[in-house]
């Protein structure tokens, strides 16, 4: 069993609105008329698509296969035809078109043979990361990592924990609570099949004290489960959060640049848990997901498990529609969720919620200037200034924002959640970041293109010397051969002569043969 | 601005404004305020008044001229706030012109031209105190007797009104010395620290406010619950008023300690000379105080330390105005070089490294 919590730094405490979900069960969404499937569902290299128009496809097949390292595929999540591979809203701030395969759900909901279930405790761990990969789990808290390379970390790390996030501490979702209330033995089967994985044998789950009924649920069903504990944590934004998570768990504090791994955890969500056991247990690849869609101006919000690719609108109609214009619709919980622009746009692998918020909701509020009041500076769980790198993010000086932990900056949220002035303090700091990353991604592009410039130069130098060498070598032997023939030429002309002499000597014989013949 | 402003997220907040925490600090000023009002009479709502009209009216003047929007700042209740202190800092028998003067040079001198709201180095309220007091210390020292209201002190209405606007008038006022500027006098004539407190009002009356001095200073006790009701809602942090209030409370002790006849104690050093007041209302100005915890813990001993150095060995009995509007000075400074450690830099050790 676990020891004292440890208590970590800033945080805030935002009210949690999940009353408003908490206590409806998951429901399943009738099949929308149409799916649409982004190739680029998590982080990593995108998917490549596996289908042409007209296809027609099985539940679980695969319809984008996984390209490079980090890539992860996407199924079909159910049975039906291929309308096209075409560039589609995705569910983004930019409302930017991505690369999606649209699908005509059958209605027979037919599945592809599965893969045979695999024996968690027989075979090697390789074959579960395999399963896993094949599957197209990915992480489902949000960050969308391809979990099986998480799995193979206990090559290179030494591992001694393994941890299953289900603080689940953004306001409104309530999704993994509620996986957790009804599939809590998967869950934790989930759990030990990835422990068993990654090498470690502790598990520790990590659930927020505003979940008792979880809590309940999933002590309950890992009473008889050696080495697994569920731990109650406080409701404090951003204990979901992997570093402050750990932080909190054991009181180690994750190296900055480092991977939480490098400590000896690995983190992963109560819902990748369940679809790691989906996987093993059943063969089951991953191609749907439970979503809380909820908000004020959401008519009867509810908790969904919804196919991959479903439309926002089918969510938000299932739910009865909006029962006031909102003024923000939302994807996540609304301290990181990412606002939509279109509500055709689908629910993809890590989207945990929908959310329809109103504008007393939102509470947003006039913007007034910084009176350094140090409310975000106690909110930051990371130790930042925020005001002091907002204000150097502004006059655009984004080297010196570095400096003092740019970088380090989790975009929690919880700064601008607390500052009295409503400066949109997070916004600055990912617009830097975006930045930097686009300058980072600018200069590796001209570095790389000196580089092939500089070889190219190089080669092209080389061979110039190459050539002049050759030229020169080739000079040089002639010249060689000159002088040899210089030196040899009076003895051959002797020797020719004489040979000459000879063969005209005989040739004369023989023309004089010759001559005697002809 | 426009009035949507939400851009990103996050689409949730916390229910504070800058309107709500300078009203929270208004609210917390309040009891005390009104102990004032009641032991100084007409004169010191008058003042009161009269300043806090003056504020207003010079912020908006300035946001106009400046081009701001003029209602959204001036009801942020910054400048209120600025007013309300700048009156707890004045003598409740102090002229309207001195009242009207010390508005002016807050708004405009301590917070307009520095770019107003959030861009002031120095506290408005303290650098109009100080400059009043450089300027006219023959008005900003003369204090008068506490003259209940409602008592038969209590100056008339008509002729307080007439006296504040100097139009004659008389008010029967008996003028006294704060308890500070009282034992410095004292002491410089060579007195013994016991003999110059004989005939002072006691402990009690200090933290209770039955003493002269100006209208902040009169309640230590109101002040220092509003204090802590401000560190309640979180409007305030405990560290710059724990901080300051523990060091010059050190300091007196020491110094009481090793010269008893020449250095008041502790009790005397916190419960005087405005001391609650500014180290709960006027060192935690957020906008002229450091940003992380140790900086704000280092300005409130700082402020301390100079208040104690001040009142003891330099001109002026209450030193409080001079020393944070130098530890004001050092806020760049203190914000420039302590900082909070960054999650994950020269962590403590951490566990297990790879194979
Ligand atoms: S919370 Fe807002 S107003 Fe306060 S210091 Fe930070 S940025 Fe400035
Ligand atoms: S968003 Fe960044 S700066 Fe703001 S509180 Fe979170 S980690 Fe700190």
């Amino acid at each position: 069993m676990m020891g004292a919590l440890f208590k970590i730094r800033g945080g805030v405490h935002p009210d949690d609105r999940k009353h408003l979900t908490k206590d409806l069960a998951i429901e399943k969404i009738p099949m929308p008329p149409v799916l649409h499937l982004p190739l680029q569902q998590h982080i990593g290299a995108h998917a490549e698509p596996e289908v042409e128009r007209g296809d027609k496809v099985l539940k679980g097949q695969v319809i984008a296969r996984a390209k490079g390292m980090i890539s992860a595929p996407v199924h079909a999540p159910t049975s039906g035809t291929i309308l096209g591979l075409h560039s589609y809203h995705s569910p983004t701030a930019s409302g930017l078109r991505w690369q999606t395969i649209t699908m005509r759900p059958d209605g027979f909901d037919r599945w592809i043979r599965r893969a045979p279930p695999l024996d968690p405790l027989t075979c090697r761990p390789e074959e579960i990361s395999r399963r896993v990969a094949d599957c197209g789990v990915v992480g489902m808290g949000g960050a969308t990592f391809p979990s099986a390379i998480k799995l193979n970390l206990g090559d290179r790390h030494k591992l001694e924990q393994l941890v299953i996030n289900g603080s689940e501490c953004e306001p409104y979702l309530t999704c993994d609570d509620r996986l957790m209330r009804e599939k809590a033995a998967q869950v934790i089967d989930g759990a030990r099949i990835m422990a068993h994985s990654i090498g470690v044998v502790q598990v520790i789950i990590a659930i927020e004290d505003n979940k008792p009924e979880a809590i309940a649920a999933m002590r309950e069903a890992a009473a008889d489960v050696p080495d697994t504990s569920v731990v109650t944590v406080p409701s404090h934004y951003p204990m979901g959060a992997e570093k402050q998570l750990i932080q909190t768990l054991t009181g180690k504090e994750t190296p900055a640049g480092k991977l939480t791994a490098d400590i000896g955890v690995v983190v992963h969500n109560a819902a990748t848990a369940l679809a790691v056991h989906d996987a093993v247990r059943h063969g089951k690849p991953l191609i749907d997901r439970v979503v809380t869609v909820s908000g004020g101006a959401v008519a009867r919000p509810r908790n969904i498990q919804a196919p991959f690719g479903t439309p926002i609108f089918d969510l938000l109609e299932f739910c009865g529609g909006l029962k006031e214009e909102p003024e923000v619709i939302l994807v996540g919980g609304p301290m990181m969720g990412q606002p939509i622009k279109s509500v055709h746009a689908p629910i993809l692998k890590g989207t945990n919620g929908v959310l329809a918020l109103t504008r007393a909701e939102t509470a947003s509020r006039q913007v007034m200037p910084c009176i350094r009041c140090a409310a975000c500076v106690s909110a930051c769980p990371m130790g930042l200034l925020p005001l002091d790198m907002a204000a150097r993010v502004r006059k655009d000086e984004l080297d010196s924002a570095v400096k003092i932990g740019l970088m380090d900056c989790i975009s929690c949220g919880a700064c601008s959640y607390v500052c009295p002035s409503n400066i949109p303090l997070v916004q600055y700091f990912n617009f830097a970041k975006g930045r930097l990353k686009a300058i980072d991604g600018e200069q590796r592009k001209q570095r790389l293109t000196r580089k092939l410039a500089t070889l190219r130069l190089t080669r092209m130098e080389e061979q110039m010397r190459a050539k002049k060498e050759a030229f020169a070598r080739r000079k040089a032997e002639q010249a060689e051969k000159a002088a040899q023939a210089a030196a040899a030429q009076p003895a051959a002309q002797s020797g020719a002569q004489e040979a000459v002499a000879q063969s005209g000597g005989s040739a004369e014989t023989g023309a004089a043969e010759g001559g005697d013949r002809q | 601005m426009s009035s949507r402003t939400v851009i990103s997220g996050p689409y949730a907040h916390e229910k504070a404004s800058v309107r709500r925490s300078m009203t929270l600090v208004m609210l917390a000023l309040a009891p005390a305020t009104a102990f004032s009002f009641y032991l100084f009479a007409w004169p010191a709502i008058f003042l009161f008044l009269l300043i806090a009209a003056a504020v207003l009216a010079f912020e908006a003047a300035s946001l106009a001229i400046a081009g701001k929007p003029v209602r959204i700042f001036l009801t942020d209740g910054s400048a209120l706030l600025t007013g309300w202190l700048l009156a707890m800092s004045l003598p409740p028998s102090a002229p309207w012109w001195i009242g009207l003067a010390g508005a002016a040079i807050a708004i405009i001198v301590g917070k307009q031209i520095f770019g107003g709201l959030g861009q002031n180095i120095f506290n408005p309220a303290m650098v109009a105190r100080v400059a009043l007091l450089i300027s006219f210390p023959l008005e900003m020292t003369s204090y008068v007797e506490p003259t209940p209201l409602f008592s038969n002190l209590a100056p008339h209405f008509g002729d307080s009104l007439a006296a504040f606007f100097g139009l004659g008038g008389h008010v029967d006022a008996v003028s006294g010395a704060s308890i500070l500027g009282h034992i410095k006098t004292e002491l410089g004539r060579g007195a013994s620290l016991s003999e110059a407190l004989a005939g002072q009002s006691g402990l009690g009356a200090l933290g209770l406010g039955q003493v002269t001095g100006s209208l902040g200073e009169t309640s230590a006790a109101l002040l220092a619950l509003g204090g802590i009701f401000l560190i309640a809602m979180r409007v305030i942090s405990w560290r710059i008023p724990v901080a300051m209030l523990a060091t010059l409370a050190a300091m007196a002790s020491l110094f009481n300690f090793l010269g008893p006849d020449h250095y008041p104690n502790a009790a005397i050093h916190l419960l005087s000379g405005a001391s609650i007041l500014g180290a709960f209302f006027i060192a935690t100005d957020p906008v002229t105080s450091p940003v992380s915890p140790r900086g704000q813990l280092l300005f409130g001993m700082g402020c301390g330390a100079l208040v104690f150095i001040i009142r003891t060995w330099a001109g002026y009995p209450e030193g409080m105005a001079f020393a944070i509007l130098l530890m004001n000075a050092a806020t760049p400074l203190i914000d420039r070089y302590v900082r909070p450690r960054i999650f994950g830099h020269g962590a403590k050790k951490s566990g297990a490294a790879s194979k």
